[in-house]
């Protein structure tokens, strides 16, 4: 045998001499939901979004798990739309590979339609010109995923009038 | 209607580009040359081998930059029986762990006792380094491939009761 | 009340180091002890503030007692934070009468892997931390709410990014440093859109320390020592989606609670890694630029030692005070998710 593990001894030295190693610290949780983010990801499984209702009204989604004003348990439920709009955006020119692309993409913060609150997501266009803040987003889901966020693939423009004006914001 | 959701699989992992830093490299290049170096304390003169993270933990200060030679001999100063069995396992138990008092240094390394029933190794033993062929050397203590009875008289526990 | 004050002061280099992190603390604590004229044995309490995640070594905290010389016996303290609330911790120990001094150090090895990245792992662990939102990207995400709100500029950011480079110029220990035009740095792409490289910070292997003391320990130990008048720190709920980014009411309590507003500020030092956040939180905190010298040293944004850099500023804020080159100094420290937690110190001389 004559693979790469056979020659390469494992270290290498570095310009001062000393010795240097590669190194992965993994750890494969494996974490229980509970009950909120449980029923949350279940709609996430089923293709919907799901929100707690706090005592002021708000709606929250990712759910709260506990109303942020009282600290009770929150155990009122709305369904909500799996369409909203931009609040924020950035542009990721090169995704890693623990990011839910593997081509360049927008990182966005979606008000989807009936919440209060923004979830964190990413926006599947070409380039940065495609985006603009108040742009309006479709979730795009994954049919038999793993349970969890990786059943909403990402989030994607709705029409054809999401592009940027370019504008000058200097 | 899927199942509900009870648990999620969330994987993390970084990474790193772990350095040795220079006393240690002294370390794992003597390693490599087939030496056992270790660094002296420039205060309380304990020899360090391994030399940890590059510093006396007892006066924290930095190891000196000259190497000390330490072993091959030393003396089985703590010990335990493995009998249990357990999944990759290299040896037939019953095999001992030992903690090695090597000559010249003050800390102990933990390497195996080979070549005697497990039942007579004890306390105060003197054992030595049976390496490995040389082509298998890296930088690293697995070059030894165990310790074994040198045959010398038993150390007195007092001699070693500082270092254990 | 006790009075309590830094007295001392004393800062690695700044660079990619192939040392140890222990092996790269020892000379900055026996610098920060010379400079106080301490020896171990006088020292009540250490405080170390650092992260595992960072380092990238599993209980790499316990290993750095060995810099401490922990026999006899020590007391010591670590937070999995920067050194700032390392600091916090001690002036608390101090202030309940417990010790009269204390050491307190950050230490960062960013060269050991990428640090953008690694900042993904203090997200929310369901649903935020699985999509490896990194560093950059969530800064983006808070740079553009402030911009779209209209409270900062990006000629603004980049003014930031000029100003620090060239006070970097006198720094020994920053990164990046020199003189360039706001024209020539916003004529550069936006490759993280809308950050511009200019607006990222550059980040080192380091370590920063210094010393409390109390009442007449302090007096005696240092001619000009840089009293600790109020120090407070607050937090802000984690989700990004969930708080105004263009807004850090965190901070903004953390300095009311401490009075940065009952009169001038001589020197402001801001933890701030991107220049977004020194104009969020320059207004957040109450500092008024045309008054207040900001960030003299460079900032974090030239030299960002992470779990050191909001020690490293509450340090060099005080060494102005113990210079005798200010008189009421403001420091801050900031932690967590696009400016989620803040700490505001402020100290003045006697």
């Amino acid at each position: 045998m004559t693979d790469a593990s056979d020659t390469d001894p494992g270290y290498a030295l570095a310009p001062d001499g000393s010795f240097t190693a590669p190194l992965t610290l993994a750890y494969p949780y494996s974490r229980t939901v509970g009950p909120t983010y449980g029923r949350f990801l279940t709609g996430l499984a089923e293709g919907r979004f799901v929100a707690t209702v706090g005592s002021d009204g708000r709606v929250f989604v990712p759910p709260a798990e506990f109303d942020p004003t009282t600290g009770q348990a929150l155990d009122q439920w709305v369904d909500i739309a799996a369409e909203g709009t931009v609040e924020s955006w950035s542009w990721q020119p090169e995704p890693s590979d623990a990011q839910p692309l593997d081509h360049p993409f927008a990182w966005v913060l979606v008000r989807l339609d009936g919440a209060d609150t923004a979830l964190l997501h990413v926006c599947d266009v070409p380039d940065p010109g495609a985006m603009e803040t108040g742009m309006r987003v479709r979730a795009r889901f994954v049919d038999g995923a793993d349970p969890g966020m990786g059943a909403l693939e990402c989030f994607e423009p709705i029409g054809d009038d999401a592009g940027n004006d370019g504008g000058d914001r200097s | 209607m899927s199942d509900d959701v009870l648990r999620v699989r969330t994987p993390i992992g970084v990474d790193y580009g772990w350095t040795a830093g220079p006393r240690s490299t002294a370390y794992l290049q003597g390693l490599i040359d087939g030496k056992l170096l270790g660094k002296r304390c420039p205060t309380c003169t304990k020899v360090y081998f391994p030399p940890r993270n590059g510093t006396c933990p007892m006066c924290g200060v930095l190891l000196g930059d000259d190497d000390v030679e330490v072993g091959p001999a030393g003396t089985v100063t703590t010990f335990c029986v493995v009998n249990v069995p357990f999944l990759g396992q290299k040896i037939v138990p019953p095999y001992v762990a030992a903690t090695i008092l090597l000559d010249g240094a003050d800390i102990g390394v933990q390497h195996l006792i080979l070549g005697i029933d497990a039942d007579k190794v004890r306390m105060g033993m003197r054992v030595e380094a049976v390496w490995k062929d040389s082509s298998q050397w890296g930088p690293t203590l697995e070059n030894i491939d165990h310790f074994q009875p040198t045959g010398e008289p038993d150390v007195e526990f007092t001699d070693y009761a500082g270092q254990l | 009340m006790r009075d309590i004050a830094v007295v001392a002061t004393a800062h690695s280099a700044v660079t990619s180091t192939t040392e140890t992190p222990v092996e790269s603390l020892v000379p900055v604590l026996n610098e920060v002890l010379a400079n106080a004229g301490l020896q171990r044995s006088d020292v009540g309490f250490w405080c170390h503030g650092s992260c595992d995640y960072m380092i990238g070594q599993p209980f790499s905290f316990v290993q750095a007692v060995d810099a401490l010389g922990a026999w006899p016996p020590i007391v010591e303290s670590h937070v999995e934070m920067d050194g700032a609330w390392a600091m916090y911790e001690a002036w608390m120990k101090i202030a309940t009468g417990e010790c009269d001094t204390a050491v307190v150090f950050g230490n960062g090895k960013s060269s050991s892997a990428d640090m953008f990245a690694v900042m993904a792992l203090q997200l929310d662990p369901y649903t935020d931390a699985p999509l490896g939102l990194d560093q950059v990207s969530m800064a983006g995400l808070q740079a553009r709410a402030a911009l779209d709100a209209g409270v900062i500029s990006e000629r603004g950011m980049a003014e930031v990014a000029a100003r620090s480079r060239r006070n970097a110029m006198t720094n020994p220990h920053a990164l990046v440093s020199g003189e360039v035009s706001v024209d020539e740095l916003l004529a550069a792409p936006r490759l993280h859109d809308p950050l511009r490289m200019h607006d990222l910070p550059t980040p080192g292997d380091g370590v920063s320390a210094l010393v409390l003391a109390a009442g007449d320990v302090a007096r005696s130990i240092s001619d000009r020592p840089a009293w600790i008048r109020a120090i407070d720190h607050r937090i802000d709920a984690q989700r990004l989606g969930g708080r105004n980014l263009a807004t850090v009411a965190s901070a903004t309590e953390a300095a009311r609670r401490c009075g940065v507003g009952d009169g001038r500020i001589d020197v402001a030092e801001i933890h701030a890694p991107f220049t977004h956040e020194e104009l969020l939180l320059t207004a957040a905190l109450g500092i008024d630029p045309s008054v207040t010298e900001i960030n003299p040293s460079g900032g974090a944004l030239v030299s960002n030692v992470l779990m050191a850099a909001g020690l490293a500023r509450v340090a060099h804020a005080a060494e102005r005070v113990m210079h005798g080159t200010a008189d009421r100094v403001l420091a801050h420290a900031t932690q967590g998710p696009c400016l989620q937690q803040n700490l505001v110190c402020v100290m003045e001389g006697e």
